[in-house]
């Protein structure tokens, strides 16, 4: 444990070595480079622990309120969610390491340090950040690490200031995410009501009555979902993730979403002692909701950038679905199936964040090639990105869940979960379980549509802009970022049992028992997690059979025919030649059409108005495309205009004389008084 | 011994759908051709234009990437195997641990997300057309055949092709509202995915109602070949399917030794004739419908799976 503070602590050295020589050339090297060894150190750390088992790490510093000493500690838990965190900052240091770089040169000197100089300290302190959440074992320290990850975050969002969006994105941010330190201050505070000890392992001891789990299970799901992006909290994800550093993008999407989905693990399966069946109704229902709604919204993106945003608050649909029939098993008492399930959730938290990483890497790769991240800007670049292309492929397709990637593996447990429901004794339950299962069969196959479009229309087709024409392939270093998560994409689909066995620890820590109990069989290439339906994977089996296939198909084929090719020009309905903007190809609005005819025109509003010009006049023809959303238009404006009134009616207290101020304070007294004399007795 | 003649009965399995598949398209279009009057081409037309596919050469665009030219084969690969997962004559296979029939459903995923990113790849407005439309067929048809997956695994309690197969044999199901939704939803996917009538016409080349001839209108020569047959492998593999699940009689199982296994294929084969009869039956009888009522059709069949989960979901305890 002390190696862990340790690392932490010599973050933040890093971040103020990062802060003291951020004009020199070599700040970058040191900054990034020291992030990544110490973040491997953990995660190292974190998986010789699970590995080896023994007893939770802990550590109390005689730091923070007087009273109240920071206690720190590593159990199963916190070491899955380390590793998740640490292999993201070690794939992103080793990606910013060389964006930044490739952004210095081609933007030039100082002008360049006023634009990125913030982000060198600030890294390093994000990541500190994270880690601290995870081993913090004290509501108070737990808050702090949790405020001070997200007030990092909203500075990385900040580093880019001088884009237009940036400014309204980073506020509603802020407003964000002190909306959810607030609920979880209130959940905090409800559970250490009953003895005033604000200590996890206190908490843990005094079960909550009913009446107080109910309201801490709302407040976690609004202060830890608003965090992750569940829908109807999800509003402030698409803007802000991508207004940041592509690396940090890659963070706050792929890792630190997931410090949030640990931070409802920990409370509603930790925390809370023994679960009732409707929090994981609740918890799956927002889920569903959350991933055709995230999916649908990625759908009609044309930023890169933000449709990988939008498709974050889908994936976070999914986990957030994984754990609420954990949670839904757990209170049957099958905690075998409640084990597949959250073996299903932790391992699709690895997923998302290995090809999230990846993907947001991919794009910042563009941006850096081609200087855009508007998809009608991009596209051919399959040409003169050649590594990157098929880095970006293997993330685009893990996402889509096609075996034998790593999000089919995460995807296919989960549908073994669902299909246990019929044993619930619910009834309610049963019919939300196969609703939702519908959903997220709805939500993956339109994820495999969203990805085919961003794929299709970036890398592929002709050039939609001349700078994407003479794109250049990015340095070794961004390769080498995006390549790491990609192979580990690959093995992941092919071999996930020994992760789901590393992870063991954690699912007995948490539902008492593991998803392989009872299966006398099991070796460590093959998947059959334990389970009234006869299932069996084996994405190993499955790659080889492929690769042989292959290999017959293409000798089959090669001896057989003929192996002439000839070259030619593409018919483009009469339109050819040199100009880049190639106006017969389908751009991403046409791609997404089909789909927003059929789902979008209900949910979102979605319309498409032709400014057809009548005979005989020679201006273009123009199609445009509007839509609402509707979390702004039903959450958000309803809520900010209730703010403005409070706002409004509160003011009048800014303008009391003296007098009336010392009654109001005087009163306030009395009231605090008589409720510790009525809570007290 | 066991595992050696499953391998055995694999790899016939394997040369078998790819053997029967032109002859269950040339069937299908033989019958099709009699039934509004015409004589129609030999069934043994579709291996003679594979053939001659296969000796053509090659026309590629300009900006082709080496995607364009992978795709074929990934796709190939992936329905091969997919057809080779469905028992057609034995439910002994080798492979029928490896996958399920989740992980079936997800091959065929790969190969139409593969597909529809080589229909963009060229940068022609029939590509994209056609990537699109099959995108968002297809983000309807995957859910409603994963529910059926659902009603099927539920009943049987496994996910397995070989065990549903096995359990279907064994009689225990008997006759059940949920099954026939899911049917009658399959039956609907299948159509869609095979880009059928009234989804798709096979046959036309007209540029507002193409879907998946738009997607694959720039290949040529061997490519041409591969997608083509994969079609035809992908029709064959759906049937097998729905025999599979819904008319397994006839089948090996496990220890009914080599005759039976025979005695299988001649079965399948029929299964094949008569279900080939069915298509074009009904493929005659009906219009194509425009491409945006494909939504309202499969919705339908999301639905219909959807309900008939829900029936099995609310009435039985695993």
């Amino acid at each position: 444990m002390g190696l862990v503070v340790s690392a932490i602590a010599f973050l933040f050295a890093v971040a103020v070595a990062g802060a003291a020589a951020r004009r020199l050339p070599q700040a970058s090297t040191v900054v990034y480079g020291g992030t990544a060894a110490t973040c491997a150190l953990i995660a190292l750390w974190a998986a010789l622990r699970l590995a080896e088992g023994g007893p939770d790490a802990t550590l109390v510093l005689p730091v923070g309120l007087p009273w109240v000493q920071a206690h720190l500690r590593a159990d199963a838990l916190s070491a899955v969610f380390l590793i998740v965190v640490n292999l993201g900052g070690i794939t992103a240091s080793l990606f910013g390491w060389g964006y930044e770089r490739a952004h210095h040169e081609s933007h030039g000197g100082d002008q360049d340090g006023h634009k990125e100089g913030p982000v060198l300290p600030l890294y390093p302190l994000f990541l500190a950040g994270m880690n601290m959440v995870l081993i913090a074992a004290d509501a108070f320290t737990f808050l702090l690490s949790w405020e001070f990850m997200s007030l990092a975050s909203w500075l990385l969002v900040l580093s880019t200031h001088r884009e237009p969006d940036t400014p309204k994105a980073a506020r509603l941010y802020l407003l964000m995410a002190s909306f959810g330190t607030a609920c979880l201050l209130l959940a905090f505070g409800v559970l250490a009501t009953a003895h005033g000890d604000y200590s996890f392992a206190a908490i843990r001891a005094h079960a909550p009555d009913a009446g107080a789990a109910a309201l801490v299970v709302v407040l976690i799901l609004l202060g830890a979902g608003s965090k992750a992006g569940l829908v109807p909290l999800h509003v402030w994800l698409p803007l802000a993730h991508p207004a940041a550093p592509s690396h940090v993008s890659a963070l706050m999407s792929g890792v630190m979403t997931k410090v949030a989905v640990y931070a409802m693990i920990r409370v509603l399966f930790d925390l809370l002692g023994e679960p009732e069946w409707w929090w994981g109704g609740v918890t799956m229902g927002f889920g569903a909701l959350t991933a055709v709604m995230g999916v649908l919204y990625a759908l009609m993106q044309d930023d890169v950038k933000r449709l990988l945003a939008y498709s974050t608050v889908e994936n976070i649909g999914a986990i957030a679905i994984a754990l609420g029939l954990a949670l839904v098993f757990k209170a049957a008492h099958t905690p075998v199936i409640a084990a597949l399930a959250l073996a299903a959730a932790l391992l699709h938290v690895v997923n998302h964040s290995l090809f999230k990483s990846l993907l947001f890497f991919a794009a910042g790769a563009m941006l850096t090639a081609t200087g855009s991240r508007d998809l009608n800007r991009l596209g051919g670049l399959i040409h003169r990105m050649p590594t990157t292309a098929v880095l970006a492929l293997i993330g685009a397709a893990a996402i889509s869940a096609l075996p034998p990637l790593n999000g089919f593996v995460g995807e296919w447990l989960l549908f073994q979960a669902i299909l246990n429901a019929p044993a619930l004794s619910e009834w309610s339950l049963k019919i939300e379980i196969a609703v939702v299962g519908a959903a997220l069969a709805l939500a993956t196959a339109l994820a495999g549509a969203c990805f085919v479009r961003l794929y299709g229309i970036a890398f592929l087709g002709r050039p939609r802009s001349r700078a994407a024409g003479e794109a250049v392939e990015v340095g070794r270093a961004m390769r080498l970022g995006m390549a790491v998560p990609a192979v580990l994409c690959v093995v992941l689909g092919v071999l996930p049992t020994p992760l789901i066995r590393l992870f063991e620890p954690a699912l007995r820590l948490l539902v008492e028992a593991g998803p392989f109990d009872g299966r006398s069989y099991q070796p460590w290439f093959w998947l059959a997690p334990t389970s009234a339906i006869g299932n069996s994977y084996n994405g190993l089996i499955m790659l080889v059979v492929i690769a042989l296939l292959s290999v017959v198909l293409v000798l089959g084929i090669h001896r057989k025919a003929s192996d002439r090719v000839r070259w030619s020009i593409p018919w483009g309905c009469g339109f050819d030649g040199p100009d880049p903007a190639a106006v017969t190809q389908y751009t991403a609005s046409s791609f997404g059409q089909p789909i927003r005819r059929a789902f979008g025109s209900t949910v979102f509003r979605a319309r498409d108005h032709v400014d057809m010009p009548a005979p005989g006049d020679t201006r273009p023809a123009r199609l445009s495309v509007t839509w609402t959303d509707p979390a702004w238009v039903v959450v958000v404006e309803p809520l900010a205009r209730a703010v403005g009134w409070l706002a409004e009616k509160a003011n009048r207290l800014q303008f009391l004389t003296i007098r009336r101020y010392l009654t109001l304070m005087f009163l306030a007294l009395v009231v605090l008084l008589v409720m510790v004399a009525v809570t007290q007795r | 011994m066991t595992l050696l003649l499953a391998t055995l009965y694999q790899i016939l399995q394997m040369l078998l759908v790819l053997a029967l598949a032109p002859l269950l398209t040339g069937w299908v279009r033989l019958v099709k051709a009699r039934l509004v009057g015409r004589r129609g081409p030999s069934v043994v037309q579709p291996y003679r234009d594979l053939l001659r596919l296969l000796r053509k050469e090659v026309v590629l665009a300009r900006n082709a990437s080496w995607l364009f030219r992978a795709v074929p084969y990934m796709m190939f690969t992936a329905i091969w195997l997919a057809a080779g997962l469905v028992p057609v004559f034995t439910t002994q296979l080798a492979l029928a641990p490896t996958a399920d029939l989740i992980a079936l459903i997800a091959l065929l995923g790969s190969a139409r997300f593969f597909l529809a990113l080589a229909g963009m790849d060229t940068g022609t407005s029939f590509g994209g057309i056609g990537s699109s439309r099959e995108m968002m067929i297809a983000a309807l048809a995957e859910p409603a055949m994963l529910m059926i997956v659902f009603s099927v695994a539920i009943l049987v309690r496994s996910t397995s092709l070989a065990e549903i197969a096995d359990f279907m044999l064994s009689g225990a199901v008997g006759l059940r509202i949920s099954l026939a939704l899911a049917l009658i939803a399959l039956v609907m996917v299948a159509i869609a995915e095979n880009a059928r009538i009234p989804i798709d016409n096979p046959a036309t080349h007209l540029e507002l109602t193409m879907v998946h001839e738009a997607m694959v209108l720039e290949y040529s020569g061997r490519h041409l070949a591969l997608v083509e047959a994969a079609s035809m492998l992908k029709m064959l593999l759906y049937m097998a399917l729905i025999a599979c699940v819904f008319a397994p009689w006839g089948m090996a199982t496990a220890g009914s030794g080599v005759a039976a296994a025979l005695g299988g294929v001649v079965v399948f084969v029929a299964k094949l004739a008569v279900g080939g009869t069915l298509l074009a039956l009904f493929e005659t009888s009906i219009a194509k419908m425009r491409v945006f009522r494909v939504g309202e059709f499969l919705g339908g069949a999301l639905l219909l799976s959807l309900l008939g989960a829900i029936f099995l979901y609310v009435s039985r305890g695993v």
